[in-house]
């Protein structure tokens, strides 16, 4: 958990990357060569960006933000928009997620420059979320067209375009697409932890621990939240627009109260003291909903995840990895002291 | 008021519903000069304090510090115009280590803070437990590593709000010692109940009472002034 105090990674942090990313590059061709395995797991990396984006801001800034799918919807929604009027994915690409965190930063300025209280920014985000939600599903007339995308309502786009590699109008295939997913994940997982030990980072975990404190020292918190807030809002975005090429379609379902409850969730199973504990917790629970997603227990499935999230918060307060690192630690060191 | 004084307040008031907790404070404090605020619980020590580095607004009234109008000025940029702050709970990073605590500090108005942090750690005696996290200290040494955050700021006015709260003889000795030595260069203001402690520190001191100031005068004539005693010194006085 050494992440929490902002020390610096130290040398076999780089190793397990590093073998990690080349793992991740290689894995397509050697390990997971069933194209629905790669499929399956490629969405695993998309919404483990989403659970990042959620647990850096609630994890190191103190910022609870209910509606990042705000930002992953729009993301989504954007690129889509921008990639079928263009003809082009590698512009649309960035231009998404510069858009998402353009907005991103007029959202934040309003309710960190107008002071809110960390609840009513967690309220206002959730309720930021239902409104594109809502707003998208009631764009399904003719009238509603951007460029020469019609927005389609609740039924979505299902035309968003798959990305090409650039200048050369070739299509990512699906382990082009799993390795894509992959490096980004593992990308943004170390900027997360490298921005840690910058001073804006140490900076930010400050506020997190003692505002007034921050403030006090001289520091205006006010414009590192927003910081951290852009910078959360452009992780969903990213993710956003990963997730409507890995599913060539965008619906309004983006934006909505499930999706934003599951971030919560998967954060919560995961442990938000560490950056590898969400992307965890991602995994398991949608994994979990994968497997029993086949077993037929159809309706029960929200009550059987609902059970788990329960057991992990009684069980392991700091989520299911911190618990489970401690644990073994614990563990451990009974063995050790046994043996003298 | 005195054209030397860094700190001055005129008609200074702040209201929580009916209550005035401060209820019209003229005050003012010279550069170079060690003042003690003294006054029974509820007289308005803290409310004063934290108008004057922005944690609470002022109902009424009027803050200059070395000559601007700071009345309205956010916390943080009362902390960059140089007025550093001790409150009377320990206002520390609870859940980072002592360093970074001090780090934070001096990293504000220093792009490479690292010989003031060396500089700070080794002046509080606090190289032994650097890498301790804050939260798990003793209240004693939470003060201290506080003080040292705000010594690391460098700032012209230093508050300290009950510094030798929750020490032991010795470390309280040692802490009106550092605030002599830090008075040499830095105005200070010091809220304390400790008697002792305020003999060895005090050259002039502010009594507080129901939100005003009683009386305003040497340690030596505060301790014999029956108004005081009456109010507040009544037993400690007395011995």
């Amino acid at each position: 958990m050494g992440a929490n105090a902002a020390s610096r990674p130290r040398a076999s942090w780089w190793v397990v990357v590093g073998v990690v990313l080349i793992a991740a590059i290689l894995a397509p061709y050697y390990l997971i060569t069933d194209i629905s395995d790669q499929i399956d797991i490629s969405i695993i990396f998309v919404l483990a960006l989403l659970a990042l984006s959620m647990s850096f801001l609630w994890g190191y800034a103190g910022i609870l933000s209910f509606g990042q799918t705000a930002f992953f919807g729009l993301g989504g929604y954007a690129y889509t928009v921008l990639a079928l009027n263009l003809h082009e994915t590698t512009f649309s690409f960035f231009a998404a997620i510069g858009v998402t965190m353009l907005f991103a930063a007029v959202l934040g300025y309003f309710m960190i420059y107008g002071r809110l209280s960390d609840i009513y920014l967690s309220v206002i985000t959730l309720v930021v979320t239902l409104i594109f939600e809502k707003a998208i599903k009631s764009t399904s007339g003719d009238q509603y067209v951007i460029g020469s995308v019609r927005l389609n309502g609740q039924n979505g786009i299902p035309t968003v375009p798959s990305l090409q590699i650039p200048w050369s109008g070739t299509e990512l295939s699906f382990d082009g697409v799993f390795i894509l997913d992959a490096v980004l994940l593992i990308l943004v997982y170390a900027g997360l932890r490298l921005l840690l030990i910058t001073p804006f980072g140490r900076v930010l975990v400050g506020i997190r621990e003692n505002t007034r404190r921050i403030e006090l020292l001289g520091y205006d918190s006010r414009r590192y939240k927003l910081g951290a807030f852009v910078i959360g809002g452009g992780i969903a975005a990213l993710a956003g627009v990963l997730f409507g090429v890995w599913n060539n379609f965008v619906a309004p379902e983006m934006f909505g109260l499930k999706r934003a409850a599951e971030v919560i969730v998967w954060v919560i199973v995961g442990g938000r003291s560490t950056l590898v504990g969400p992307i965890v917790g991602t995994a398991i629970v949608q994994y979990l909903q994968n497997k029993l997603g086949t077993q037929s227990v159809g309706e029960w499935l929200p009550l059987i995840l609902g059970l788990v999230l329960i057991l992990v918060v009684l069980l392991f307060r700091g989520g299911l990895l911190p618990g489970i690192v401690g644990g073994v630690g614990w563990a451990w060191r009974r063995v050790r002291g046994d043996a003298t | 008021m005195s054209e030397a004084a860094i700190l001055e307040t005129r008609g200074l008031e702040r209201h929580f519903g009916g209550v005035r907790a401060i209820a019209g404070v003229d005050f003012a404090l010279a550069a170079g000069e060690l003042r003690c605020l003294i006054g029974p619980n509820g007289a308005g020590k803290s409310t004063f304090f934290k108008m004057i580095t922005g944690q609470l607004r002022p109902s009424a009234g009027q803050i200059l510090f070395a000559g601007a109008d700071i009345t309205r000025t956010a916390a943080h940029e009362i902390g960059r115009l140089g007025i550093g702050i001790k409150n009377q709970v320990p206002d520390v990073f609870d859940g980072l280590p002592v360093r970074e605590n001090v780090w934070l500090a001096a990293r504000r108005a220093n792009a490479k803070p690292q010989a003031l942090v060396d500089e700070i750690m080794q002046r509080l005696d606090l190289g032994d437990i650097a890498g301790r996290l804050v939260g798990v200290l003793a209240h004693g040494q939470r003060q201290w590593v506080e003080i040292g955050m705000v010594l690391a700021r460098k700032p012209r006015l230093i508050l300290l709000d009950e510094p030798s709260a929750g020490m032991s003889l010795e470390e309280t000795n040692r802490t009106a010692t550092l605030i002599r030595e830090v008075n040499r260069t830095t105005t200070m203001i010091v809220v304390e109940h400790d008697m002792q402690f305020i003999r060895q520190i005090a050259t002039k001191v502010t009594v507080f009472h129901q939100g005003r100031i009683l009386v305003e005068d040497s340690f030596e004539r505060i301790m014999t002034d029956a108004r005081v005693r009456d109010v507040y010194l009544g037993r400690q006085a007395a011995a």
